[in-house]
């Protein structure tokens, strides 16, 4: 067991990858095995994550050095920097890790059922693989480099999932569309390391961060990470190809490229606050950071009420939902230079944006499969043709409430307590900033109002008479998410305290962060 | 099909062409070159193939889920290989000092000796197995998708 | 004089990512704006290598190597991943483009765009 919590932060990316190298050869044989094969190393990557969490809570951060004597020899006798490639797992990675692994499961899950109307399943759950691969790697890597390949990954396996249905001509174009965006952002993300490298020759992130001079190349660097992963991030301006990749992906895949959109919110944090820290100019990189968050949340917003396709009006949302992230995390930064400021608020704003990453990660997710349970019911995706679902697809319309009240921040769901952390801290920032969010949060309520009257109420139509609840295996992936939703709802003290704050403190900790690698040197 | 002359170069070179890229393959740990790049000129010899001939009658040697079957065990068998390592690491050395791939060679200047640098070796052709398959397979696929061929999914 | 001949390379490299940038803002032509994300990445791949440019320094290849100063093999490791990367990326494009084209019959961005920003 020991062993196992030592070695669980590879396993954890090599288990599913393993997999994803399994499945086209066992799917050859038989289908069900292949699905079995899938759930398994899935869930497998979840306790791992989970039993690295409870020791990351316990005792601290993990160091994990590939291809070492001993895995926490990241710096070997006789060098001063590390050589090898090391994986830094803190309390905010394994909390980004815990979210990616959960929502590939339930995602995983909730595919079996749809699966069978497509062809080609087996590289279906190859790609599925492959982008928890990406996602749990780009949260667990302590080096630069690495952080880059895994973002190739997932954004590979990503884009291929978006426009996985070559039927429709709208797939393979948002499918592409979400490939040339990461593309181009990768390479820009390359280009920054490339800056790293060839002022410090290095590329650990610890080592790094302890070297760190802020000089004009730095600036451009730190310029450029902001904007390739802002983009990945789909945060306004850059959010174009957002609609189209969300409303195209097959079912149970729109969630994950969700959240491996987040992993690349979890990337952008990490730069700042742990390669930059403070020797970066805080306020002015906060104020960035707040900028692209308000552009975010009042643009998705105002865009997402009037669209009339179910799934294109989510992903709107889901441009709004990280829009609060980014704010949170924003007056963090901002202020990461004043203790008293981040003691006063600083830390409750980051905590907001933490805690607001895995509630709208849960019911984000649970709503856009509800969003796809109706386009499998159906067979369209346009608001104005629904009507009555919620005499024929009672669940679905359960989780669809659900969902509905924590994204627009009712009590108690755990949307509004993520919100209201991120009020009151973000108030005594700036006024007008909460403001605005409250304001957002209001139009939030008002556009899902208005997709689940003309979805689920209203008289029955003649044409859906016969339509039926979606198959089991869906309903358990939707219900995964919706128990969790109720769990954070009811306990979310509980959740702050155990998952939450410790993120909070981990990313505030830069030098814990670098001395667990480079140790005394 | 190409003409007469072309389809005779070809038959002549593609032997030389995969012979190279096994070479490449092999040779990784000690002289430039690896799995990626002597998979890749494999993989161009093949794409000769499609050119000199056409892709359909390339196909019938050549079907893409054998090929799939390749590239999967390619990468089984690197996944295989840095799992060996669990007992240290990941990707732990196993071989070294044993003797396949375990001898350590003399310090400074050498002609380069095949038996050393422990797994290195067979991960490069782990890597070569599945950068053959994978390339030929997305060139023969793209050639095949092209000259208006259905292809089984 | 030797300094400034160093940083043509570097000059290189602008050039080609404004040509890139260009490539990809302006054309409409699907195929071309992958061969603009050619460039770029030809760019940073040789904004990579550049980085490990010793002066003087031999190959860094151990078989039968000269006794002398070697250029950094790191920024090689990494161009080279990076080469494989875009290789597969490319190959994902081209046949995305194709199956665009199956279906639209057209591979300009304009005219076969059904999806509205």
């Amino acid at each position: 067991m020991q062993s196992l919590i030592i070695h669980s932060p590879i396993l954890a990316i090599a288990i599913p990858l393993l997999a994803a190298f399994l499945t086209p050869l066992i799917g050859k044989f038989s289908s069900k095995a292949r699905d079995i094969v899938v759930i398994v190393a899935l869930a497998v990557t979840e306790f791992l994550v989970l039993i690295l969490a409870r020791d990351i809570y316990a005792s601290g951060l993990h160091v994990y050095t590939l291809g070492a004597l001993s895995p926490t020899l990241a710096t070997p006798e006789n060098f001063m920097i590390p050589v090898r490639i090391v994986l830094e797992v803190d309390a905010m990675s394994v909390f980004m890790g815990i979210i990616s692994a959960t929502v590939a499961l339930a995602a995983a899950i909730y595919s079996i059922s749809f699966m069978k109307r497509e062809t080609g399943g087996t590289k279906f759950y190859t790609l599925l693989l492959l982008l928890t691969v990406g996602m749990i790697g780009l949260e667990f890597t302590g080096d630069l480099f690495n952080m880059f390949i895994f973002l190739e990954i997932l954004s590979i396996s990503g884009a291929a999932l978006a426009g996985f249905r070559i039927r429709y001509a709208d797939a393979i174009e948002g499918g592409f569309k979400y490939l040339v965006i990461s593309a181009i952002g990768a390479l820009v993300v390359l280009f920054a390391v490339g800056i790293f490298y060839g002022q410090y020759n290095l590329l650990n992130i610890a080592a790094l961060a302890k070297v760190m001079q802020y000089t004009s190349l730095d600036q451009l660097a730190l310029v450029l990470l902001i904007m390739a992963f802002g983009m990945k991030l789909a945060s306004v301006p850059m959010h174009m190809w957002a609609p189209d990749t969300y409303s195209v992906a097959p079912a149970g895949t729109t969630p994950m490229i969700y959240v491996a959109s987040q992993a690349c919110l979890y990337a952008l944090i990490r730069i700042c606050f742990t390669l930059y820290g403070v020797t970066m100019n805080t306020s002015t990189i906060g104020w960035i950071i707040i900028v692209l968050g308000v552009l975010s949340m009042f643009i998705g917003v105002t865009v997402a009420v009037k669209q009339t396709d179910i799934k294109r009006l989510m992903a709107y949302h889901a441009i709004s939902q990280s829009g609060y992230m980014l704010l949170g995390i924003g007056v963090g930064i901002a202020v990461l230079a004043d203790p008293v400021a981040l003691a006063a608020y600083g830390k409750t704003a980051i905590s907001g944006g933490i805690f607001h990453i895995v509630n709208n990660a849960l019911y984000k997710g649970l709503l856009f499969l509800t969003a796809e349970a109706l386009f499998f019911s159906l067979g369209t995706r346009d608001l104005n043709k629904m009507g009555g679902m919620a005499r024929n697809m009672k669940y679905t319309t359960i989780f669809f409430i659900i969902g509905a009240l924590a994204i627009s921040g009712i009590p108690p769901f755990n949307g509004f307590t993520s919100k209201l952390m991120i009020y009151e801290s973000v108030y005594q920032f700036s006024p007008l900033l909460a403001v605005i969010a409250m304001l957002v949060s209001i139009l939030t309520l008002a556009s899902f109002t208005k997709a689940f009257q003309s979805a689920f109420t209203g008289p029955a139509l003649p044409q859906y008479n016969n339509v039926k609840e979606v198959p089991k295996p869906m309903l358990i992936g939707m219900g995964i998410l919706a128990v969790l939703i109720v769990f954070f709802s009811l306990f979310p003290n509980l959740v702050v305290n155990t998952i939450v704050n410790p993120a909070t403190d981990s990313l505030i900790n830069q030098a814990g962060y670098i001395s667990s690698v480079m140790g005394g040197l | 099909m190409m003409s007469k002359i072309v389809r005779t170069i070809t038959n002549l070179f593609t032997p030389f062409i995969f012979m190279f890229g096994l070479y490449v393959i092999i040779h990784g740990h000690i002289t430039p070159g690896g799995g990626f790049q002597g998979g890749a000129v494999f993989a161009s010899g093949i794409a000769l193939l499609i050119v000199a001939f056409n892709s359909k009658k390339v196909q019938k040697h050549l079907k893409e889920h054998h090929l799939s079957i390749i590239e999967s065990s390619g990468a089984l068998m690197f996944i295989g290989l840095a799992f060996a390592g669990l007992a240290f690491t990941f990707f732990f050395n196993i071989l070294i000092g044993s003797p396949i791939f375990g001898q350590i060679p003399p310090e400074g200047s050498n002609p380069g000796f095949i038996w050393t640098a422990g797994v290195i070796p067979l991960m490069n052709i782990a890597v070569g197995l599945k950068v053959i398959a994978g390339l030929s397979a997305i060139v023969l696929v793209m050639a095949l998708s092209s000259s208006n061929v259905r292809i089984e999914e | 004089m030797t300094e400034s001949l160093f940083n043509i390379p570097f000059l290189a490299i602008a050039a080609l990512i404004v040509i890139s940038l260009y490539i990809i803002i302006t054309q409409k032509n699907l195929i071309k704006l992958v061969m603009g994300i050619v460039i770029l990445e030809s760019a940073v791949n040789f904004f990579l290598v550049s980085l490990g440019y010793r002066s003087g320094g031999a190959t860094p290849i151990y078989t039968n190597a000269p006794e002398k100063l070697m250029v950094l093999p790191v920024p090689q490791a990494l161009t080279l991943t990076s080469i494989v990367i875009g290789v597969s990326v490319t190959a994902l494009m081209l046949s995305m483009i194709i199956l665009i084209y199956r279906h639209t019959g057209d591979i300009d961005a304009e005219k076969s765009r059904r999806l509205k920003g």
